[in-house]
């Protein structure tokens, strides 16, 4: 996203949290709410025209993309300055749970809205004015941690895999850039004769590419998205056979050699409804072992940044310094304990490890499969409590990239349509480069200077 | 002793009297101001030390905007110009670009009889040594004798001249072009004041004897048929006349074999060379090493004038030994018996870090001090045109106790190339491109007088007469394109006809003329068949017609993009903020924006290294900041 309209452009986001409530709110502030509302807001009683609804009313009707009925919602419109962001403002009250909430708001992202960023319509009611100097300091920090959040988070939640899919397909993009660019610029030694032709069938193939990846952000397949889990322990504890029992399914080796799991393993599993993101990491112990040492930094890594920990205890052999290590850091975090082995004769005093740690610990075997009723139970308990949260962030993060990849893929259209028009080269790369600044949007690059580099480095200009 | 030196007094100094230099001149003379312009030597007036023409793309695009701003450089080139050409012209109105070949020597001579019939402006042939700063402020200049020139304003266009020397093999030369004496001093100068420099390295190719040229073996390029002057105020008419030929011819593997083998004794590869060079206008031995997979390279073979039999090697440049030289040109077909007339050679130069200037080209830290051309880094005649000519009118405007005058990024090319120059950091020769304007459908060549007359008419560059004319063109403009929108033709067998003829789509309902023009088959000209009322109209105004309808849908959007860019650059940046103790803001981002202080939100978010999120934080900082202010006013105002 350009910092230009940073500050202008309609935005929209779920208001509330998405927890397993069945309200949640979809927010849209900006000049454009009440367009983006009407292109997807049928009011109940016929008569009623969306663009004419009142300041500050509530309208009954439904939401609907295209002609597929949605939700059935009530929606609140304040004009501005009488909202909170100070701009037009719509809030829809969506009835359907989660994945309803989820679809009215990427249909209101269809409709010409943009993801509000972390702490946005705060940001905006404060640049409006609305806000006092006291209030104002508090918006900084937000700011501030949530800009650090996203720095941290919205690269480490794409999957190496699409992240390295985009680069290419980026690539392909500032290369033909690059090329018309160049034939503008030295008309006199570059040719484009012929290159509508060929440029179209590259075009169209990264289109096609753009359009499979929007559809599988629908499925949760760019992101690791839920909860994320880490499991956590001493070499040899089990961790890869409770895993595997989650998953039902032989997933991680399991010897019993330890150190065997030498990095980190990461599946996504659904328990009672639950989205669970689960990691399986290297045993925590001093090693000596260059591979084994990265893999128990990494582990240590996740775990910092785990929303909750399965620390694995074997049952059968003596706790150590490495556990009180552990112990330690799971101490200010939502952590559950696992006392596996526990068929075998125990030595670990399961007290001594609720008292320490002031976590759940539940008798468990991976081997003889007890205790999965009680560990699912457990973290079914914490979810609903709200001491565990589906991680908002995350799921801003994927309406985000969905939002660059269709806009990058229509942007694409546009240069189809204009090569079949007939259209002069120049117009090409107007389209081309808003793709590749939408694709960018989403590996956090933007254009600066890439391009006047690419046709340097690429194509031999100049007198 | 000291007292017996000279003594004189203007508005203005001008040091320098290339391409920068003249229009720097020129823009101070003419605003009414005493203005003297220093050279090392008054017969290289404007001197065209390079490539032999003018314009080309993006360049037609900014001597057009000089042009509608009040400089001289596109009524100059009309007057000398022996070749034109319009480029791209298959491609969009965008990327047209005026070229013409020049006569240099005329070219030279044209302005240097302009300048010296310009009122209040003086001509001096002195090397310029010191400038004198009090307090932060421009007072003066002094010149090697020691004479000095006070100066409420001065404009530094010192273009390649500065500590330059000229290499070729293992020659060195302490010259300018052409064996021009360097100045030596100036750079001392102000590095004592503060000033970073850089070292920059261009070169040029060999000059040819004509009369050794086998042009048969070449392909001949022509200018234009119908030629069209760079200046608004050019009669087309008045120009058209009989052109020279450029001629085109290749590079083979022979010539890269000779190249490769004597590699080591190229002063750029030895590193005998320290200075930067650009990458877009690279040595045949850069192209032959960077590109080793082309079998061969272009060499335009190019008049440098009409009374002389010099040619220039256009795709040549080099800075290899003179046998080299010699061994390679004759390998390409036509120049086998080819006689040198001068060497090419490559040159290098004292120039500055441009992140020093304000957007008004004025140093940050010396009030009054102005600078212009390759002086700031960039290359090329236009761009230092341009460039001395905004040089020219704010340090006029600062001699008047006036605000400056930026063009943004969305006014014109000459905004992008400053802002270029002022914000991002550059290890080379800047060159203009079309590809560096974000808004490029919205800045063309065709329309740089109705873009900016206005603005020349303001600082009284553009007299009122030249100004009624361009409103007159804009209503025009209007009027058409507003009737063509509101008459309706319906499927009648004369228009039903003109679009079978035209391979166009029939009619099933009415539709307007306006709608016609869009079609990608049809053009204004072309509907003119069927609209039997239109107003008698000049070319140029039609064209504006066509190109505002057939684009409308891409220039609306870049008009919309241009809306939100303005808002950023509305949103001030104190100068003496401290970056340093704003909380949230990264530290790379804390650290550029700390060095390079810009003067808007926009202009910092240009800036690599500032991120989004660092502009998030910059906006509610400036807010914060605001209301800090605000809550204090009403507190002093609050009775006691």
């Amino acid at each position: 996203m350009s910092v230009t309209n940073q500050v202008t452009e309609t935005i929209a986001a779920v208001s509330t949290a998405m927890t397993n409530s069945g309200i949640g709110i979809v927010r849209i502030s900006g000049n454009e709410a009440l367009d983006v509302l009407s292109a997807m807001f049928r009011p109940a009683k016929k008569e009623r025209k969306v663009k004419e609804i009142e300041s500050h009313t509530v309208t009954y009707g439904h939401i609907y993309d295209g002609d597929t009925m949605i939700d059935e919602v009530l929606v609140i419109y304040m004009k501005g300055p009488h909202s909170y962001t100070a701009e037009d403002t719509v809030e829809i009250d969506c009835h359907g749970g989660v994945l309803v909430v989820k679809r009215v708001l990427e249909t209101a992202l269809k409709n010409g809205a943009r993801p509000a960023e972390a702490g946005e319509f705060t940001k905006r009611a404060f640049l409006n004015g609305r806000l006092d100097l006291s209030q104002a300091e508090a918006v900084m920090e937000l700011i501030d941690s949530k800009n650090e959040y996203a720095r941290k988070n919205s690269l480490k939640q794409l999957k190496g895999s699409v992240s390295e899919k985009i680069g290419a397909l980026r690539k392909t993009i500032i290369y033909e850039i690059a090329y018309i660019e160049s034939a503008l610029d030295d008309p006199e030694h570059i040719s484009l004769d012929g290159y509508g032709d060929h440029l179209f069938d590259v075009v169209k193939k990264v289109k096609d590419e753009i359009d499979g990846l929007a559809a599988s952000a629908d499925n949760g397949r760019l992101l690791s998205e839920g909860i994320k889990t880490v499991i956590l322990g001493k070499p040899n504890a089990g961790k890869s056979s409770v895993l595997n029992l989650l998953l039902g399914e032989e997933r991680a080796i399991v010897t019993d050699v330890a150190g065997t799991t030498r990095d980190t393993l990461e599946e996504h599993l659904n328990l009672n409804g639950i989205s669970l993101n689960l990691m399986d990491t290297a045993g925590i112990r001093n090693t000596e072992d260059i591979v084994e040492k990265i893999g128990v930094e990494r582990a240590l890594n996740h775990a910092e940044d785990a929303d909750l920990i399965l620390y694995v205890v074997d049952s059968s052999v003596a706790l150590t310094a490495e556990d009180e290590t552990i112990m330690d850091m799971i101490k200010d975090k939502q952590a559950i304990i696992l006392l596996n082995k526990s068929d075998l004769a125990p030595v670990v005093d399961g007290a001594y490890l609720e008292e320490r740690t002031k976590k759940q610990v539940i008798s468990f075997s991976a081997t003889r499969e007890f205790g999965l009723s009680e560990l699912s139970d457990a973290i079914s308990g914490l979810f609903f409590s709200g001491s565990l949260a589906f991680n908002d962030e995350v799921y801003i993060t994927g309406a985000r990239q969905k939002n660059a990849f269709l806009k990058a893929s229509d942007s694409l259209r546009q240069v189809l349509s204009s090569i079949e028009a007939g259209m002069p080269e120049d117009f090409y790369s107007i389209d081309l480069t808003d793709a590749y600044e939408a694709l960018g949007s989403i590996t956090g690059e933007s254009v600066g200077e890439d391009l006047i580099n690419e046709i340097f480095s690429k194509f031999c200009m100049g007198k | 002793m000291s007292d017996k030196v000279l003594r004189e007094e203007y508005d203005v100094v001008v040091v320098g009297a290339g391409h920068a230099g003249c229009e720097a001149a020129l823009a101070c003379a003419r605003l009414g101001l005493e203005t003297i312009m220093f050279t090392v030597s008054v017969d290289s007036i404007a001197l065209m030390p390079c490539n032999p023409n003018i314009g080309g793309s993006s360049k037609g695009h900014l001597v057009r905007e000089l042009d509608a701003l009040g400089g001289e450089m596109g009524k100059n080139i009309d007057k000398t110009f022996i070749q034109s050409k319009m480029l791209n012209q298959s491609k969009g109105p965008a990327v047209h670009s005026l070229r013409a070949q020049a006569d240099k020597q005329n070219y030279t001579r044209q302005m240097r009889n302009t300048l010296e019939n310009t009122d209040h402006l003086t001509i001096r042939q002195a090397e310029v040594s010191e400038i004198i700063v009090e307090n932060g402020k421009l007072t003066g200049i002094k010149t090697v004798s020691g004479a000095e020139y006070s100066c409420k304003a001065a404009v530094l266009a010192t273009g390649v001249y500065l500590r330059a020397r000229c290499i070729f093999g293992n020659v060195s030369n302490p010259t300018g072009p052409n064996g021009l004496q360097a100045a030596t001093h100036l750079t001392d100068s102000l590095k004592a004041n503060g000033i970073t420099m850089y070292r920059f390295k261009t070169g040029t190719p060999a000059r040819v004897d004509k009369r050794s040229i086998d042009f048969s073996k070449m392909e001949e390029q022509f200018g234009d048929e119908r030629i069209i002057p760079f200046s608004f105020t050019t009669d087309p008419e008045s120009i058209q006349r009989e052109q020279v030929s450029c001629w085109l011819t290749y590079t083979n593997e022979e010539t890269h074999r000779i190249i490769r083998e004597n590699l080591d004794r190229s002063p750029l590869f030895s590193g005998f060379i320290e200075g930067t060079g650009p990458r877009y206008c690279p040595s045949i031995e850069d192209k032959v090493v960077k590109f080793a997979d082309k079998n061969r390279h272009q060499v335009f073979i190019e008049p440098e004038g009409e009374y002389t039999n010099e040619m220039y090697l256009g795709g040549m440049s080099s800075s290899l030994p003179e046998d080299v030289q010699y061994a390679m040109y004759r390998t390409v077909p036509g120049l086998e018996h080819v006689k040198i007339v001068r060497n090419a050679y490559a040159i290098e130069y004292d120039c500055i870090d441009a992140r020093q200037l304000y957007p008004t080209l004025e140093f940050r830290k010396i009030e009054g001090l102005f600078s212009g051309g390759q002086f700031n880094g960039s290359s090329g005649y236009e761009e230092a045109a341009a460039q001395g000519l905004m040089a020219g009118i704010n340090a006029a405007r600062k001699a008047k106790g006036l605000e400056g005058i930026v063009l943004d990024r969305s006014q014109a090319y000459i905004g992008v190339l400053i802002d270029d120059l002022v914000t991002k950091e550059s290890h080379e020769p800047y060159r203009m491109m079309t590809s560096r304007a974000e808004y490029r459908l919205l800045l063309r060549q065709d329309n740089a007088d109705l873009r900016l007359s206005e603005i020349g008419h303001e600082i009284g560059l553009i007299d009122d007469e030249r100004y009624e004319a361009v409103l007159r063109k804009k209503e025009e403009i209007g009027k058409e394109i507003c009737r063509l929108e509101h008459t309706t033709v319906g499927g009648t067998e004369k228009v039903q006809k003109f679009l079978e003829t035209h391979g166009s789509t029939l009619l099933k309902n009415g539709i307007t003329l306006a709608e016609l023009v869009k079609r990608p088959e049809l053009s204004y000209e072309a509907v003119g068949e069927i609209d039997p009322d239109r107003p008698a109209l000049s070319p140029q105004v039609c064209e504006q017609v066509d190109i505002n309808l057939k684009y409308e849908g891409y220039i609306k959007r870049q008009e919309n993009q241009v809306k939100q860019f303005k808002k950023l650059e509305g949103k001030k940046l104190p100068q003496e903020l401290d970056y340093m103790q704003i909380k949230g803001l990264r530290k790379e981002a804390m650290q550029k924006l700390d060095q390079l202080k810009p003067v808007n939100i926009g202009q910092a978010s240009r800036i690599s290294g500032v991120s989004p999120a660092d502009i998030s934080v910059l906006l509610v900082y400036l807010e914060q900041l605001r209301a800090k202010t605000r809550e204090e006013k009403k507190q002093t105002n609050q009775p006691v």
